[in-house]
């Protein structure tokens, strides 16, 4: 019984939204909305295999590079910059301004310097989505226990293991919240690097279909990013459960206790 | 800047020695108080970790989402001798640091002047940093800068107002049911990760060059930031508080204003910092790519005409005005939580 009220509880609201969709493009057939049916039919005829080969899983490998390198140079950087006093002071107000920059405008300035290839759409994507692992890295660096690193210290471990056994674990949960932020922005700023002076990807391909007011595909275009949108958070969530099993686990047992 | 003298634990050494009974009781005080204090710190930490500028981000302060490692709450999960753990900043506003951040800044001044100068990238594509603040300088005496930046902030404010007001009525309407939450659970979790500008192309069909695009782009990103915030602050009224308010008499809007309004402020203002880096970056977005009038369609028509030491004047000047809209956003967080037990210690230290 319980489970099928949470089931309800889950599919209730999106199936009534349906619905009203459904009735409210019933009547007269509106330029600008299409019907639940039609998007489904332009949907599956849009995004064919072809059209994946060529359009999407280039803008998904850019998106992957882009992250894959935010999340070393974030981690990287940021337990350089956590680990020492001089250097966070050094750095704290360049990287507050560089921070501030919103990431788009720096894809005017990236097309001049790197061009217009997978260089420029990779650094877009990896100087907007630096920040959030770096500062959170260096934020989860910092407030480290200070009981378990001079003990660690007296124990005579070595800096290798210092890192992989106390810094790395005791920021863990910091870097994944600052990862999970730097995912959205990813792939937001994917798209938007294809609306520049692009000839393929997910952004020009959803362009596009807007300007030449093919309407219907625009709307499967964005319906598609949406899901990976979805699709990405559901696995961000799956590998956090993984990585940060411990973490969870040591919560409830203090929590309960 | 955590308060380190009202920090329950024993002092550092300096101090005279006390008595045993003293010393006891102290201790008992310190570790009964320790959990409450830890939670205080949990909060900010919320505010803290979540002050990284980012878009569509999911920052839902729920209770399982790890914000504090063990080993920052000592490995227990007791106070350890060092007090519970949490980013002990130490008053940190010294005159070396502040030098130190002068020295950082002016080291990448000169090597984004001497870069160009000695040849490593075309002159042209990257005008000395002399140049470009020159250039930021020259905009400050015209018109057309100041309405350019006018109208970024006009779309920024209203946007940032529309979804911070449809927000924060929606969460309260929402998180004051616990049928609703449950209702509306799927829904807003599948909208949420949705990216914003994937409306771009929608809006320009709606509304074309017209602020309304921008303002569509805006609302939707701030609206799920300031609805998430909303949401947990609303379910995160403490129990004993509310059935008090209830013994008392309070009727339904007395207790919504007095006990869970209260509560849900912090979260509610974190939600809004979060929105505000949010909005200018998407109003700036929404000018560059549609044209809508505003510092992002100047920038794009710099870098079409050529006029590349004017594109990264501009540039500079939207970082500026970034850096400028995250301080006034921390200083109005400040003021309006100033009663607030995370923003008190700070002033105490």
């Amino acid at each position: 019984m319980t489970y099928i009220r949470s089931f309800l509880n889950i599919v209730a609201l999106p199936l009534i939204l349906l619905f009203i969709w459904f009735l409210a493009t019933l009547g007269e057939a509106s330029f600008f909305v299409p019907t639940p049916q039609l998007l489904v039919e332009t949907f599956i005829n849009t995004w064919t295999a072809e059209r994946f080969a060529g359009d999407v899983f280039p803008s998904l490998g850019r998106l992957m590079v882009g992250i894959a390198l935010s999340i070393v140079i974030g981690i990287v950087g940021g337990l350089l910059i956590g680990s020492f006093r001089w250097l966070r002071a050094l750095l704290e107000p360049t990287l507050e301004f560089f921070r501030a920059i919103p990431p788009t405008v720096l894809i005017p300035v990236l097309m001049l310097l790197v061009g217009i290839g997978d260089e420029m759409k990779v650094s877009v994507i990896v100087l907007g989505a630096v920040w959030p692992i770096l500062l959170n890295t260096i934020e989860g660096v910092r407030s480290m226990d200070e009981v378990l690193a001079d003990t660690s210290r007296t124990y005579g471990m070595n800096k290798v293991n210092t890192v992989r056994y106390l810094i790395l674990p005791s920021a863990m949960p910091q870097i994944m919240a600052g990862i999970r932020q730097s995912l959205s922005i990813a792939l937001i700023l994917m798209v938007i690097s294809e609306m520049f002076a692009s000839t393929e990807g997910l952004g020009f391909t959803i362009v596009q279909f807007q300007r030449s007011f093919a309407i219907p595909e625009m709307w499967s275009g964005i319906v598609l990013l949406g899901l990976i949108g979805v699709v990405l958070s559901f696995i961000f969530q799956l590998a956090e459960r993984w990585i940060l099993g411990w973490y969870h686990g040591l919560r409830e047992i203090e929590q309960s206790a | 800047m955590t308060d380190e003298s009202s920090r329950p634990g024993p002092d550092p050494r300096g101090k005279a020695p006390r008595t045993r009974e003293e010393e006891v009781h102290r201790l008992h005080r310190w570790e009964s108080s320790a959990a409450a204090d830890r939670r205080g710190g949990d909060l900010r930490r919320h505010t803290d970790v979540s002050s990284s500028a980012a878009l569509d981000i999911a920052t839902r302060p729920d209770p399982a989402a790890p914000l504090t490692s063990i080993a920052q709450s000592g490995a227990t999960g007791r106070a350890t001798t060092s007090g519970p753990g949490r980013a002990r900043r130490r008053p940190r506003r010294g005159w070396d640091t502040k030098l130190l951040g002068a020295a950082g800044v002016v080291g990448l001044l000169l090597t984004w002047e001497i870069v160009p100068r000695i040849g490593l990238v075309n002159e042209r594509f990257m005008p000395p940093a002399s140049e470009a603040i020159g250039g930021l300088i020259t905009n400050f005496g015209l018109a057309d800068f100041w309405v350019a930046v006018f109208d970024t902030m006009h779309a920024w404010a209203l946007g940032m107002i529309i979804a911070v007001v449809l927000a924060t009525v929606l969460g309260f309407i929402i998180g004051s049911s616990t049928f609703l939450r449950r209702f509306t659970n799927s829904t807003i979790e599948f909208l949420r990760p949705v990216p914003s500008v994937a409306l771009i192309p929608l809006a320009v069909l709606l509304f074309g060059v017209g602020i309304e695009s921008s303002l569509m782009l805006i609302v939707y990103a701030c609206f799920w930031q300031v609805l998430i915030q909303v949401l947990y602050g609303v379910a995160d009224v403490d129990s004993v508080a509310m059935n008090t308010a209830r013994s008392y008499g309070l009727g339904p809007m007395a207790r919504m204003r007095y006990v869970t309004f209260p509560t849900a402020l912090p979260y509610i203002m974190t939600g809004v910092r979060l929105a505000a880096a949010v909005a200018l970056i998407l109003a700036v977005t929404a000018q560059l790519i549609i044209g809508t009038p505003g510092l992002g369609a100047e920038i794009s028509r710099a870098q079409s005409g050529g006029n590349y030491v004017s594109m990264y004047a501009l540039v500079l000047a939207t970082g500026l005005l970034g850096v400028l809209i995250n301080l006034v956003m921390r200083m109005i967080e400040r003021k309006v939580l100033s009663w607030h037990s995370s923003v008190r210690t700070e002033v105490a230290a």
